[in-house]
């Protein structure tokens, strides 16, 4: 069943276009540093300076600058279009009377959306290391903390963050799967899904609203760089995921809550 | 199990507005039961509540004896259905649709699936078309493919909405020969249509809709008595043919159409009443026994007033 899906997923040139268009980000930013000159130190989005020193750091360049908008956008489109896309081509009712079971079902997309949080961020990471390695030396990884790692733990490292930024997804991936089981409009579960990140995005740069900024499931996100340090912090890291799972659990109720009772009339 | 679909005063409503009303439904296993009604009647809405898409206000369904939704993952793999039209992914061929809807449900069976989706889009005309993309289907391509889902595996009972739905003569043909070879290997076809020539030719049975309560349910000939049969008397002397009748106790004699009168017969034998015009001295062109339709039977219970006290 989960093969079945993930296969119709991405078998969808929607989908298709959208990993592409992804992994085109970091390919682009790569071209550019290399041809139209490398940023001044210290300029620009962390990472980038240490591209033109060491190809792998494309890969943090370009999840970096993926993160705030594009990634969230293409899970958004994912997420909403996941049960309300079922309802909007009708198909839902025919998945319900096969019988599909609605948590089944929703368990099987919640777990095709997570798989695709990985995917995307996979696609935006294997388009830096490309590029990066084709373009730039490589050779041992240069730390926050100024030290040098080897080139394999320094690797590792930046795999790791890659999975970090993947797993931050899953709070959004979750309130866009919510969205979904409420109408049988994908369009408007997207728009929406993507409505809620911004206004999350806003409510996290107000100082009036500091109280709350513990809980917003960006405030944690930029936590991967401390995997980058010498002597890594996991603090800001745990509290990610921790704050993932907590948003992961409240919409994934609320999403199992909703699709469970609804009358289905697409 | 005397009845595979059996509602008990099911209500549905939206809004506050009962679609469905105090619904009880008793369909006979084994049976071809046409289930009909006017557009917004409540057929959709009652299939949909059959099969657990909708939650009833108030109300039992059992299918196959039973109770939905409680044990719908139990029944519904042997029930067939194509509900208010067909809807498969676009961007998918036939078979990929048919081979991901067969994939999504609780009993695989992988190793059958190939040959069992061969089968069913051949049962319905689809074998050339299989690999091309759902979208590029016609109407009436995407209604079979429909039927082919709902043929995907032997099924006890189908519910079939409107399954001729934009198919060609050829096509509605095929799908009357697909019905009645399925009763004949025994299974149970529910059928909405507001079509009543196709119902009249391939139902046994017949419940019909209107403003969500049933108002007539039964064997087809049970339904096809609601509309007595009458007389019709093609004459130029109209009023002594009336004057005739009445004469002898056929009090519901009239005109129609200028030269015909129209009466029920009530259980005096239409040779006599034949007899007796005629030594009355009237003109006689025409003299027949009407038996009613399906379709006056069906417009006596949902159309407005003038037969529906017969």
């Amino acid at each position: 069943m989960l093969r079945n899906e993930l296969s119709t997923l991405f078998r969808r040139r929607r989908i298709q276009a959208l990993l592409l268009a992804l992994t085109a980000v970091p390919i682009a930013i790569t071209l550019v540093i290399r041809f139209a000159g490398g940023p001044n130190d210290g300029q620009g989005p962390t990472f980038l300076a240490q591209v033109t020193h060491n190809g792998v750091f494309a890969v943090l360049a370009g999840l970096t600058i993926t993160l705030p908008v594009f990634l969230p956008m293409a899970v958004a489109v994912v997420a909403g279009d996941s049960i309300a896309g079922e309802g909007g081509l009708g198909t839902l009712r025919y998945l319900l009377v096969r019988p599909a079971g609605r948590s089944r079902l929703l368990a099987v997309k919640a777990t095709t959306v997570a798989i695709f949080c990985l995917a995307a961020t996979f696609v935006v990471a294997v388009g830096g290391l490309v590029t990066g390695a084709i373009l730039f030396p490589i050779g041992r990884v240069t730390t926050l903390s100024g030290d040098t790692l080897p080139l394999t733990s320094g690797m590792v490292r930046i795999s790791v963050a890659a999975g970090v930024i993947g797993l931050s997804l899953i709070g959004l991936a979750a309130i866009g799967i919510f969205i979904s089981t409420l109408t049988d409009v994908p369009v408007g579960a997207m728009a929406a899904t993507l409505g809620v990140f911004i206004l999350i995005g806003v409510l996290d740069t107000l100082p009036q609203t500091r109280a709350l900024h513990p809980w917003l499931l960006t405030d944690h996100w930029l936590s991967y760089s401390d995997l980058l340090r010498t002597h890594i912090r996991w603090n800001g890291i745990v509290r990610n995921l921790e704050l993932q799972a907590l948003y992961a659990a409240v919409f994934g109720s609320a999403a199992w809550a909703r699709l469970t009772t609804k009358d289905v009339l697409a | 199990m005397a009845f595979a679909i059996e509602t008990d005063r099911l209500v549905k409503r939206f809004s506050g507005v009962a679609v469905v009303d105090d619904l009880s439904l008793q369909v006979p296993t084994g049976s071809v039961f046409g289930f009909l009604g006017p557009n917004g009647s409540g057929k959709t809405t009652t299939i949909r509540m059959l099969l657990g898409l909708l939650n009833p206000n108030a109300g039992e369904v059992s299918l196959l004896g039973r109770p939905i939704p409680h044990d719908a993952r139990a029944v519904l793999p042997s029930i067939g259905a194509l509900i208010d039209g067909p809807a498969f992914y676009p961007w998918l061929t036939g078979r990929q649709n048919l081979v991901r809807l067969d994939a999504m449900g609780p009993d695989a069976q992988r190793s059958t699936r190939t040959s069992r989706v061969g089968e069913a889009l051949a049962r319905v005309g689809l074998t050339a078309a299989a690999n091309k993309k759902y979208k590029a289907y016609s109407l009436g391509m995407r209604q079979r493919l429909g039927l082919a889902n709902a043929l995907l595996r032997p099924r006890q009972l189908l519910i079939l909405d409107e399954p001729t739905n934009g198919m060609d003569p050829q096509g509605t043909r095929e799908i009357r020969h697909l019905v009645r070879e399925l009763a004949a290997d025994g299974s149970t076809v529910f059928l909405s249509s507001h079509l009543l020539t196709e119902v009249e030719q391939v139902c046994t049975h017949v419940a019909v809709m209107n403003l969500g309560k049933l108002v007539a349910q039964g064997s087809l000939d049970e339904l096809r008595a609601v509309t007595a049969p009458h007389l019709r008397i093609e004459t130029v002397d109209t009023a002594l043919t009336i004057e005739t009748l009445r004469a002898g106790g056929l009090e519901s004699g009239e005109v129609v159409d200028g030269s015909s009168v129209v009466a029920f017969f009530n259980g005096q034998r239409p040779e006599d009443i034949c007899r007796r015009l005629v030594e009355a001295g009237v003109g006689i062109r025409g003299f027949a026994v009407e038996r009613p339709s399906l379709e006056d039977a069906f417009v006596a219970l949902t159309g407005e007033g003038f037969d529906v006290a017969q």
